[in-house]
């Protein structure tokens, strides 16, 4: 790795997908980074373009424009060769274990597929050991080697995804909301694995979650996706103790939290009104502005550009 | 005042009592409600020996992990638990007449009519040939024969923040949350008397799911239906609910009125699920607290407590027996031998 560069740096990335009724602008104009050895919380709604953010930057999708640097180069120039060793270095865990497991192989060839595909392991004796190295890495019990994805819970199946994952010894790995689809007391194993993971291999973390509270928890910065666009971006601390921009406020607000006190809670909890709008051809102007509270007349004219509020804390918002 | 167990206490016969509607009846009671289904792997067993009950205009939250049970309780309080596999055993009083004892359109009747339930994923339990407004009238028709159906619709649909142009619209035409909403807007369409929301919030964005919850209080206190929320997210039930039930394995392991729960929960269970949640004030450097193994298989419970294989205090006589439930402190009850006795003691 060169001086200090960040892993990865996503320049004014773009992501417009052509449907039926116009242009859909998954993503539109994001920029962001991430130091190597650190996570980087990717929050916001469904149909905000994180997912698709996550699936740019490991180059499993083409942009519309912008560009993506991996340890300073452009992913998107690649030749064959640097893109299958960029492919190694840049792993993904999906969401939903139950969907994104074929069901059809047991879990020794799951975890094995990453390592016969990229020729890993030097015969069958290797890829065993790896495998059974892997499986205990991410705390799979070894008499389930034989067993098929239908016979196991949740959590160990995201195990095998998160298995998978290691495979390559990845530098980089995008976690496309890995306990969404987690009982709590199974979340919290996962979310304790991620993080020993971590601390032990150094790994990058790009982790995308519309779970304010996981996020806040496994993030050392965080970046609030609406509408294709970061709208606010900041250390963790600072983000969810003083967040400037209405979405991000609104956000916060309305986690349901196990305090008490509700009529605290209602005085602070602010409630948007509607829906995320549609991502096909967004007026111009603010796109938060429709639903925003504190909305002026020059919100709907003008966009605005993240700009830096606080020394590290970035918002695109005209009254912050 | 707790209305889970209250009636346990009172009487055991107010079957006969509840008739002339004693206004401090409960609304539901469950007793003794045991589930299972006959399957080519063994006989789970869903629901083991449930007591539950529910006051008219209260709000319960009914919590648990997936496999408690919660969802096949609610589905025996609509009668409809397939039989076979399933078979089911007890008695469920609604408004004092035991539901499993009703003829099939009496059942046809109660169900939408006096209990409605909104279910947990919105991109399923919605007719995909169907409009909206179609599906939310056809509800009309079966249950309130006066009202005009169409009007219904678009006003079930205003209410619950839908313009009523998109009732024309089929579900894959509608957002999630838009969706949950018509699964709300159908459920109350003739206002019932029990509302049983199955993880309303679950398949939603947090936004949307603010809206959503705040629409289930306006609409709760507006028509006074009572709740039966379903819901592994504590946050949510200390939004809404007046009281909570805690289920592991087919059992409840807890119950008593929200903030006496909240604020010192007895059982190591519960206990458990309140720290394995990361907080918004939570610290991150800290680890969460995870209870070890698993929710045990259905098919095979163990003997005595059922959470004793995974429980920190357990003794050996945890796993003889379990201790049944007791009133620890006056509407707190609890079904642990050895419960906490305050959220500092313990491991």
């Amino acid at each position: 790795m060169s001086g200090d560069l960040p892993l990865l740096d996503v320049r004014n990335l773009k992501k417009y997908f052509k449907v039926h009724e116009g242009i859909l602008h998954a993503v539109d104009d994001v920029s962001l980074s991430i130091p190597q050895g650190l996570t980087l919380g990717l929050v916001g709604e469904s149909g905000c373009g994180k997912s698709t953010l996550g699936r740019l930057v490991i180059g499993l999708l083409d942009p519309t424009g912008g560009d993506v640097f991996f340890k300073g180069s452009s992913v998107f120039t690649f030749d064959p060769r640097e893109k299958s060793r960029f492919r190694r270095n840049a792993q993904i865990v999906f969401q939903d274990p139950f969907s994104s497991l074929n069901p059809r192989m047991s879990v020794f060839q799951l975890i094995a597929e990453p390592l016969l595909i990229n020729k890993a392991c030097r015969g069958r004796k290797e890829v065993a050991a790896r495998v059974r190295e892997l499986m205990d890495t991410v705390g799979l019990a070894e008499r389930l080697v034989t067993s098929f994805p239908h016979e196991l819970d949740g959590g160990r199946r995201q195990r095998i995804g998160v298995a998978r994952a290691l495979a390559l010894n990845p530098d980089f790995i995008v976690l496309d909301e890995p306990v969404s689809a987690l009982d709590v007391c199974i979340q919290a194993q996962i979310l304790n694995l991620l993080g020993d993971l971590k601390k032990e291999y150094g790994y990058t973390y790009l982790f995308i979650s519309h779970n304010l509270s996981v996020v806040r928890y496994v993030s050392d910065e965080v970046a609030v996706m609406y509408l294709g666009q970061v709208v606010e971006r900041s250390g963790n601390r600072v983000l969810f103790q003083d967040p400037v921009h209405p979405y991000t406020q609104a956000l916060l607000s309305a986690v349901p939290t196990v305090d008490l006190d509700r009529e605290a809670k209602q005085k602070k909890r602010i409630i948007l009104e509607g829906d995320v709008p549609s991502p096909v051809d967004p007026p111009p102007g603010c796109r938060f502005a429709p639903r925003c509270f504190r909305r002026q007349e020059r919100c709907s004219l003008e966009s605005p550009a993240l700009a830096e509020v606080k020394p590290g804390h970035f918002a695109a918002c005209h009254f912050p | 005042m707790n209305a889970v167990y209250q009636t346990l206490q009172t009487s055991d016969n107010s079957a006969d009592k509840a008739t002339d509607r004693d206004v401090s009846a409960p609304l539901l009671d469950i007793r003794n409600l045991f589930v299972r289904f006959y399957t080519d792997t063994g006989v789970v067993h869903a629901v083991n020996g449930l007591n539950l009950s529910l006051s008219k205009g209260k709000s319960l939250g009914f919590v648990g992990e997936t496999g408690a049970g919660k969802t096949t309780t609610a589905l025996a309080t609509l009668q409809l638990i397939p039989s076979p596999p399933g078979e089911m055993k007890g008695e469920i009083f609604f408004e004092g007449r035991d539901v499993m004892k009703m003829t099939e359109p009496e059942k046809r009747a109660f169900r939408g009519g006096k209990i409605a339930m909104i279910f947990q994923d919105p991109m399923t339990s919605l007719n995909p040939i169907m409009t909206v407004e179609e599906q939310i009238m056809e509800m009309v028709e079966l249950h309130a024969a006066a009202v005009n159906p169409r009007e219904r619709a678009r006003e079930m649909l205003t209410l619950v923040g839908i313009r009523p142009e998109r009732g024309k619209d089929y579900p894959h035409q509608l957002s999630g949350g838009m969706r949950q909403r018509v699964g709300i807007a159908i459920a109350l369409a003739c206002e019932p008397d029990l509302l049983i929301a199955d993880e309303p919030t679950t398949a939603l964005d947090v936004t949307i799911q603010a809206q959503v919850i705040d629409l289930i209080k306006k609409l709760q206190s507006s028509v006074r239906t009572s709740l039966l929320l379903i819901t592994h997210d504590l946050g949510i039930v200390a939004e809404i609910c007046d009281d909570v039930a805690i289920m592991y394995a087919g059992r409840l392991v807890e119950a008593a009125d929200l903030r006496q729960l909240y604020k010192r929960p007895l059982h190591p269970y519960t206990r458990g699920l309140f720290d394995a949640v990361p907080r918004l004030d939570s610290d991150p450097n800290e680890k969460l607290a995870v209870i070890p193994g698993l929710t045990p298989d259905p098919t095979n419970l163990p003997e005595g407590c059922g959470f004793s294989p995974r429980c920190p205090r357990a003794r050996p006589i945890c796993r003889e027996k379990s201790c049944g439930m007791r009133e620890y402190e006056p509407g707190h009850f609890v079904d642990c031998h050895f419960p906490l006795e305050s959220r500092g003691d313990g491991q």
